[in-house]
């Protein structure tokens, strides 16, 4: 995509400022960091704490209704008939709403719009939307949505997605030109063949990664109201109100100018909440019909219907090796679950090939996915989106060939890290990259060289790493417009307001907006307030997706906010009769460089440049360079920097029970500069932690009659602080020369490893190899039986070779 | 949010007045105490009460105390409104019936323990993982035996409920011979607990609808020159919160010598009822309870009786196969917690 054009700011003296895609540089505005790498607090850390805080379940308007959903019984059915005559006639119903009144398909991604509000003329998995009450309590719209009758004509119901693939005569999308297959893609880089041909060592083998939820503490909520203004309003948990706003106008038919999306306080998302969901629209269509304000709140059971969740994947991996530890090709065959719709899934197939061509150097590689449609919950984007799954296989495998080759797991990452500066083998540009810091840190933490084989049979460590995008260049919608944009306004009392179109779902992009224009403008924090996600007032933003924000809002933040520096010390040196770049700004004061006795607040610095100038407030925005491949899906998965991270895990394996105990869990993670060191502590700790319960407890699927397995948090296991390892979080900084300040993204990136990291330690610990997640209990024992079985007796540690399980 | 159907609720202010309304509202009645487990369970439907009593102001159905009905006799006596958090920690507990602080502790986490009573969790319902979800997840299965439908999902073609009994106090007490007070507005009545379930995974309990469980009385440890162990083993997936997949309690008195006199071995969250594994005694006697040769033929002992069934998330052969390792992690972990004080 091309260029925005520069600001036409008149007071814009700064040439950087016009460069194509805006970025400042790794140094401070000023002397030196004033709040930029401070350990600081979270703006709305205290209103979180003490129950403050406004999520969408908390507003409650005069006269509001309540919504509720009914959804199908079904796997795969034709609809029939629909009759909502008693429903509608129940006292205190006030109005329902089916799929023919909001007949507009939608999607995620524009080019593949397969979904409605909800269902017309047939539902997909046991839980898909049929129609919708508004009533004056939730007890009422329950009892409503159960006298709304529907007739069905019941459907093969497809599960397996190699069942999927290969049924011509079951179309779970009918009009889909491939059958079930709702994404494929095929790419290949350099000669496969003779890099085979050339290596010492190839593993093949196939391995499986199941579904797992994002399981957020808040659901699924939305609250609209439809003013006598025309004006439609919606409150939602989302983590995409631009979209939201977008999909919201095509499927209620409504001008976009006359719809205002809010985001408030968000509890958790991790990629659940980035596509537009039935309850957003529903909420408003019913919001529109009864002219009084309507709440949906998901339950539980709900939200897992709902899901987008990470996609079980089965992947076929074909990995070589020279005997001095350098890969030589990298071959991956994968097929993608997808569930009932396509969401994300263009991307995720992409994503599944596209992201493992760093940190490791890999000469030559090919993969060929394909997504296709099941009659399960729709699955998605989850933290770390596509990459997660084949990261395992391939971190596995490297495992396997170092053990082939009687090298150190570590060593044989260092020897194929790739570098910084460079390009990958599928044309993604690499900038920064400390992905080689990132191992001697974990290395060090874990006493790696004293104590990995050495901790005795039942005990072991393993380690993986990964990369991952610091947001993408692919915009979802084709557009030249900036990806992110922020505006600034000064009052007179010395208060900056910062209108942010990011959406913070708690990893604490509002802070980081503060902490950026506290920084510029040499303020204390606690005089930047923060706006944001809010259509009618703040500049538009893509989302919280794809580990973006940081990135792309920061740079923003930093280009809105220097041009008011700029301002600021034009304004003041004018009134002291000395030259701008005597002007300083820190700590909440102007003062002057060559004389600090003189030094007014910044309230007084800002009174005066309003004096001189005008009315004060800024703009700024971000816009990636053109990047990607020069072939059909290049552009998926480049980003203007990528994050590196390395993981050590130690395990303790319980060979009477399969049960397998983590206690320490090292992550080293280059997000460039940290910013804000605590938030990403707090993003390395979690991304472990969620990894963790992938790898062990998790488990999205369906029984055999199609129904969600486990579609409550009793059920569906998270870890508890019981079963936690400890985290040991580390920071490595390798400047990024685009990044604000030098930052890279830290949200997604953490996870990867830990997954790989865990099974390669449960192979140092008792010489078996797990290939199919989630390791439970029962999956592990068979192994160790398996293994000694096939040794006739006692195996130690990692030499064994154990059985693939 | 998930909804509550409308009942009445009522908070009695004396045993008397609670036995009057249960006489008064039988089957369309329901008790709760601590509601850890009436709660989620009324939200998805398994009950349809007209009133919901409620038991915790009922003070004279709380505290713990030895009774002794002569020089010799002692009984541990715990009301059944004291909470698993109490249970866990009252120094009566833990001195005279170890095992049953160490089954206390083990019930969900700490939130439920608080709320949480023993008698609630001796009455527990049974669990499958056909039956604890919503009205729409089992509607769209058709129901099942249990509760508004004629299938089992667990045996095919089954005719009986095989729900799965889920309480841990509930096994250990079964090992400890605890006996149960029962009151009803008609009078008292005591019963064993090993007399107290019926294989019948619907209702699991041999408790008439107008009667409540008042107390529970755990026989205290008696010197006889000997010493009195117990102790409790529980598989769940995670550290905390999580029902048991199996669920092991281990009750054995030795002689002066440290040898095993006699010994009572409970396994449950298989089916139904606990079940109390018969001929472990004799197995037993003579042996030490640190004899992992001789706790791995009581292992063996148990493991052909109990068929773990798919009425419990997991994989059941793997528990069948998790067994023996309870069933000697509870007779180790009654040697870790000591020999219970005589009274």
């Amino acid at each position: 995509m091309s260029a925005a054009k520069p600001a036409g700011d008149r007071t814009d003296s700064l040439e950087h400022v016009r460069s194509p895609n805006r970025t400042f540089g790794p140094q401070p505005p000023g002397e030196r960091f004033e709040v930029i790498g401070k350990r600081m607090r979270k703006v709305d850390g205290a209103a979180k704490a003490t129950g403050e805080a406004l999520y969408t379940d908390d507003l409650a308007l005069p006269g509001m209704l309540h919504g509720k959903t009914l959804r199908s019984p079904h796997a795969h059915a034709r609809i029939k008939r629909i009759d909502t005559k008693k429903a509608e006639a129940l006292d205190g119903v006030f109005g329902v709403v089916t799929g023919a009144e909001m007949p507009a398909r939608f999607g995620v991604i524009p080019w593949t719009p397969d979904e409605t509000a909800l269902c017309i003329d047939k539902v997909r998995f046991i839980g898909d939307p049929v129609a919708a009450v508004a009533a004056v309590d939730e007890e009422t719209a329950e009892r409503a949505i159960q006298l709304i009758e529907v007739e069905y004509e019941l459907l093969p119901a497809l599960f397996d997605p190699a069942e999927a693939l290969a049924r011509k005569d079951v179309l779970i999308h009918e009009g889909n030109k491939h059958g079930n297959v709702t994404k494929e893609v095929k790419l290949e880089f350099g000669d496969l063949a003779a890099a085979f041909a050339k290596s010492d060592f190839i593993v093949e083998d196939d391995y499986f990664f199941h579904g797992t939820a994002h399981a957020p503490i808040e659901t699924h909520v939305a609250l609209a109201r439809f003013g006598s203004d025309g004006v439609l309003t919606l409150w939602s948990a989302t983590q995409i109100p631009h979209y939201v706003h977008r999909e919201l106008a095509k499927v209620l038919d409504l001008p976009a100018p006359q719809i205002r999306v809010i985001q408030p306080c968000l509890g958790g998302a991790f990629g659940g909440k980035s596509d537009p969901f039935s309850l957003e629209f529903c909420a408003a269509k019913l919001a529109m019909k009864t002219r009084r304000p309507v709440k949906f709140l998901y339950t539980r059971e709900e939200e897992f219907y709902a899901h987008r969740g990470r996609h079980p994947m089965a992947m076929h991996f074909k990995t070589g090796m020279t005997k001095d530890g350098k890969l030589t090709a990298v071959d991956s065959k994968i097929l993608i679950d997808g569930g009932a719709y396509s969401s994300f899934g263009l991307v995720t197939t992409y994503y599944a090939g596209q992201l493992l061509t760093g940190p490791h150097h890999l000469p030559t590689y090919r993969f060929h996915s394909t997504r296709v449609f099941t009659n399960k919950p729709p699955c998605g984007p989850k933290r770390g989106h596509g990459s997660v799954q084949p990261r395992f296989a391939l971190e596995v495998q490297i495992d396997r060939l170092a053990e082939k080759a009687g090298i150190d797991p570590i060593e044989v990452r260092r020897r194929n890290f790739q570098g910084a500066y460079t390009t990958t083998v599928n044309g993604q540009r690499v900038t920064s990259n400390g992905f080689d810091q990132c191992l001697n840190q974990v290395e060090v933490a874990s006493g790696w060289k004293a104590r990995r084989g050495k901790l005795g049979r039942g005990r072991g460590l393993g380690v993986a790493g990964s990369m991952y995008i610091s947001g993408t260049n692919y915009c979802i919608y084709p557009n030249d417009m900036p990806q992110a944009g922020i505006q600034i306004k000064v009052d007179r009392s010395g208060l900056v307001t910062v209108f942010s179109g990011a959406s913070d779902i708690g990893q604490g992009s509002n802070s980081v907006a503060a902490y950026i224009v506290a920084e510029e403008l040499g303020m204390r924090v606690e005089d930047v307030r923060v706006v944001a996600a809010d259509s009618d007032l703040c500049p538009v933003d893509l989302g919280a997706y794809s580990s973006r924000i940081t990135f792309m809002v920061g740079n923003a933040a930093i280009h809105a906010a220097r041009k008011l520096r700029t301002q600021v010390q034009a304004a003041v040196a004018a009134e002291w009769g000395i030259e701008a770049e005597r002007v300083l700004l820190a700590g909440g004061f102007a003062f002057d460089r060559d004389d600090r006795s003189k030094a007014i607040s910044s309230a007084k610095a800002f009174q005066i440049t309003e004096a001189r100038l005008e009315t004060l407030g800024t703009t700024g925005s971000y816009n990636t360079p053109n990047l990607g491949g020069d072939y059909r899906g290049g552009t998926i998965g480049a980003s203007p920097a990528y994050s590196y991270t390395a993981c050590v895990a130690e395990v303790e394996v319980d060979e009477e029970t399969g049960i397998v105990t983590v206690p320490h869990i090292w992550t080293a993670h280059d997000c460039g500069r940290a910013l804000a060191p605590v938030l990403v502590e707090g993003q390395i700790e979690g991304s472990a932690y969620m990894g963790f319960g992938e790898v062990f407890l998790e488990d999205h699927d369906v029984n055999r009659f199609g129904l969600h397995a486990r579609p409550n948090l009793l059920d569906y296991t998270i870890p508890t602080s019981m079963d936690c390892p400890e985290f040991h979080a580390s920071i490595v900084e390798s400047l990024d020369p685009e990044g604000p300040y030098g930052a890279k993204e830290a949200g997604e990136g953490p996870l990867h490893p830990t997954i790989p990291a865990i099974a390669n330690a449960i192979h140092d610990a008792c010489g078996i190899w797990l290939t199919k997640l989630p390791f439970t209990p029962a999956k592990v024992l068979a192994a160790l039986q398996a293994q000694k079985a096939a040794s006739g007796g006692a195996r130690n540690g990692a030499s064994g070779n154990g059985a693939a399980h | 949010m998930l909804r509550l159907q409308p009942f009445d609720f009522v908070k009695p202010q004396s045993v008397d007045e609670a036995l009057g309304l249960l006489a008064k509202h039988g089957r369309n009645a329901k008790l709760i105490a601590g509601g850890t487990d009436v709660m989620p369970n009324l939200k998805h439907g398994l009950y349809q009460p007209e009133i919901v009593i409620g038991l915790a102001d009922l003070a004279e159905l709380r505290g713990v105390a030895i009774e002794r009905d002569n020089q010799e006799d002692g009984t541990l006596a715990i009301g059944a409104m004291t909470t698993l958090e109490e249970i866990e920690s009252h120094p009566l507990v833990i001195a005279h019936a170890p095992g049953l602080a160490q089954a206390a502790h083990a019930v969900a986490g700490p939130t439920q323990r608080t709320m949480g009573t023993l008698g609630g969790n001796v009455c527990l319902d049974t669990r499958c993982v056909w039956i604890n979800q919503t009205h729409f997840w089992r509607k769209s299965l058709g129901f099942c035996l249990k509760k508004d439908g004629t299938a089992c999902h667990v045996v095919e073609g089954g005719k009986s409920c095989v729900a799965a009994a889920s309480n841990d106090t509930a096994t250990m007490l079964c090992a400890l011979d605890a006996t149960l007070v029962i009151r009803s507005a008609r009078g008292a009545r005591t019963v064993a607990i090993r007399d107290f379930y019926k294989p019948d995974g619907i209702f699991n309990q041999r408790l008439e609808p107008d009667e409540l469980l008042a107390q529970v009385r755990v026989p205290a440890p008696r010197f006889t020159g000997g010493a009195t162990w117990s102790g409790y083993a529980k598989l769940r997936a995670r550290a905390s919160i999580d029902f048991p997949k199996l669920s092991v309690a281990a009750a054995f008195t030795t002689d002066a010598a440290g040898a095993i006199d006699d010994a009572t071995l409970v396994v449950s969250a298989i089916a139904a009822t606990p079940r109390l594994i018969s001929g472990i005694a004799e197995l037993a006697r003579g042996g030490r309870a640190d004899d992992l040769a001789l706790l791995a033929r009581l292992g063996e002992r148990a493991q052909k009786v109990t068929v773990p069934l798919t009425n419990i998330d997991g994989d059941a052969a793997w528990r069948r196969q998790m067994v023996p390792v309870f069933v000697k992690r509870a007779f180790l972990a009654a040697k870790a917690a000591g020999a219970a004080t005589a009274v």
